[in-house]
């Protein structure tokens, strides 16, 4: 088990390394001078200089990529531009807060998204089935900033019951931090539980199937304990694999609804960096949102043999 | 694709109800000059904020702007960022996958890590960062989404290209002595057009949801051009007053990435013999 996390974090690194390489292109070659950008179009070309002098620019580009790989190494993530802060401790910061936020909208897509797959599937080609499906559908194509406005003009302005925006820390007021959660949650888990729920159908009609369903049924088993005992936790490998994938979406949604219900965490950053044109933020940002996909592709592979007892790693 | 997909396609009732949202939505933004009642970006101040009305059939906005045009003109934005982006990615991808999938040994192995490193990224995180440092517009937005499109396509064709090559008639092609170029645009290219025409649809669904994202965000096509994105953004100031300000946008959003979808999905099902109801 030890060996095989450690043979699968060893596996990534040449896609890690080129990860670095691309974030590292992304800010440093494409067009646009990171010591322009950051002054702005009327700056004195001297200024720029001196600037690009600061910042090390001037350097070949390789010992630069070569400079910054190493700091990453020893978790130095460079300095803000805005404000000359560390990068490193602000991302930490940061971080918690979005943690918590895609932790309740992983919640509430599993909370909805499996019981209502399972409803599809054991109601086939019914009325129930196809509005699970609309509906699973219609939770994937709302864009997420829309879902949260609907949701701030229903319970904020017309019905007062849950403020519009804010974020307060769950050790502050834990009750307060619930309730400003709830919105966010909802805005960013609808497209994860639309996706969960037509995983789940799919994967319990092929499982239903299935000759051992037949023979549990047949050997006189209650229907409530095939499905969910017997169906259910076999139909959950593809479903865990889908939520593994679409949690770095839960990434990218982060960062709109952040916007949308003005919390300050790491989608926020990002959002804030590019407008501070900070790029060791946005560099940042960027790296830290491909590591984390990378560390949940591991954990959903530790899950499956959590769930699927043939699955054993060595 | 057959005569059975199609009919398999057109008795798929959402899927046929996703094709007439597309159509219309498609002929909206191509005679918007011709159905708008109002110039989509000129002011009048002295009908601020009105609720939908006979003259103003979604009302107006901040600045006295006719919602229904803008929203109409905003279709044009939307559909042409969907749609060339996924074309850029579906060409960008389709090479890299062509190539990768063809000659195999290490040119297979260069670019497929280069998709794995880029597939690393969450792809709005991409997006917004690749936007961001290309500059907001609308060309730099669909090259954004284009580009970060790319991998999706790149695997889907080089995974076809591996299930197709072994194949006798790729085979005998090889053995006839049909050039490379050949073999691949006129053998492999037709018989993996179903499901690149799937992943098109769905691609597309993403596209348009992220165009309206990055423009949200104030990272896409820019005032006084009507987006879709950009307008819900300036009606969250508004909410109380004026709410039908982002529901039109809104919906707009969600319906023409609906449509998609429904198209896609059922694409895929009339595609795939073992998903017959």
């Amino acid at each position: 088990m030890f060996l095989f996390v450690l043979r699968r974090l060893m596996g990534g690194l040449p896609t890690l390394l080129l990860v670095t390489v691309l974030v590292f292109t992304l800010t440093r070659v494409l067009p646009g001078d990171p010591a322009r950008l950051l002054l702005g179009e009327e700056a004195t070309p001297e200024l720029v200089a001196q600037i690009r002098e600061e910042l090390g620019l001037n350097r070949p580009i390789l010992v630069q990529y070569a400079d910054w790989l190493w700091g990453l190494v020893r978790g130095d993530l460079g300095r803000s531009i805005r404000g000359n802060e560390l990068v490193a401790p602000i991302i930490w910061q940061k971080l918690p807060t979005t943690l918590e936020l895609s932790l309740f909208s992983l919640l509430v897509a599993i909370a909805i998204g499996i019981p209502a797959g399972v409803l599809a599937a054991l109601r086939r080609n019914t009325a129930i089935d196809a509005s699970v499906t609309v509906m699973a559908l219609s939770g994937i194509s709302i864009p997420n900033f829309f879902l949260g406005i609907l949701l701030i003009y229903a319970f904020s302005i017309r019905l007062a019951w849950i403020p519009p925006s804010g974020y307060v820390e769950p050790w502050v007021d834990l009750q307060k931090n619930l309730l400003l959660m709830l919105m966010p949650a909802i805005t960013l888990g609808t497209a994860l539980a639309g996706a969960i729920a037509r995983f789940t159908r799919n994967s319990m009609l092929e499982v239903l199937s299935q000759d051992y369903v037949r023979t549990a049924r047949a050997k006189g088993l209650e229907g409530r304990v095939v499905v969910y005992k017997h169906a259910l936790r076999n139909a959950a490998i593809p479903v865990v694999t889908v939520i593994g994938l679409q949690l770095g979406g839960l990434l990218g949604g982060a960062v709109v609804t952040e916007q949308v219900f003005s919390i300050p965490g790491f989608g926020r950053l990002l959002v804030d960096s590019v407008f501070n044109r900070d790029f060791p933020v946005l560099q940042a940002v960027v790296l830290i949102s491909a590591l984390a996909v990378f560390l949940i592709n591991v954990l959903t592979d530790l899950l499956y043999a959590a769930i699927d007892p043939r699955i054993r790693y060595h | 694709m057959s005569n059975r997909t199609l009919r398999a396609f057109f008795a798929n009732r959402l899927a046929l109800a996703g094709m007439v949202m597309l159509l219309l939505l498609v002929l909206g933004a191509i005679f918007a000059p011709i159905l708008v009642p109002y110039s989509p970006t000129s002011t009048d101040f002295s009908a601020l904020q009105q609720p939908p009305s006979s003259q103003h059939w979604f009302g107006t906005d901040q600045l006295g702007r006719d919602i229904f045009s803008r929203v109409l003109y905003g279709a044009r934005v939307s559909l042409a960022a969907g749609l060339i982006s996924v074309l850029l990615a579906l060409l960008l991808g389709g090479l890299i996958g062509l190539v990768a999938g063809f000659y195999g040994g290490w040119i297979d192995d260069v670019l497929m890590r280069l998709t794995d490193a880029m597939l690393a990224f969450p792809f709005l995180v991409l997006a917004i960062a690749l936007a961001a440092v290309l500059g907001p517009s609308l060309q730099n937005t669909m090259l954004a989404i284009g580009v970060v499109t790319t991998p999706v396509f790149a695997r889907l064709i080089r995974g076809q290209v591996l299930t197709e090559r072994p194949r006798e008639y790729v085979q005998a092609a090889v053995a006839l002595g049909g050039s490379d170029g050949r073999i691949i645009t006129r053998h492999l290219l037709p018989n993996i057009l179903g499901p690149l025409i799937v992943q098109v649809s769905l691609s597309t669904a993403t596209a348009v949801l992220a165009e309206a994202t990055l423009s949200f965000l104030g990272l896409g096509v820019q005032p006084p051009t009507p987006s879709w994105g950009s307008m819900l953004n300036d009606a969250r100031g508004y909410l109380s007053q004026a709410p039908y300000m982002a529901l039109f946008p809104g919906l707009a959003i969600f319906l023409a990435v609906l449509a998609f979808n429904l198209i896609g999905d059922g694409l895929r099902d009339a595609l795939d013999p073992r998903m017959k109801k």
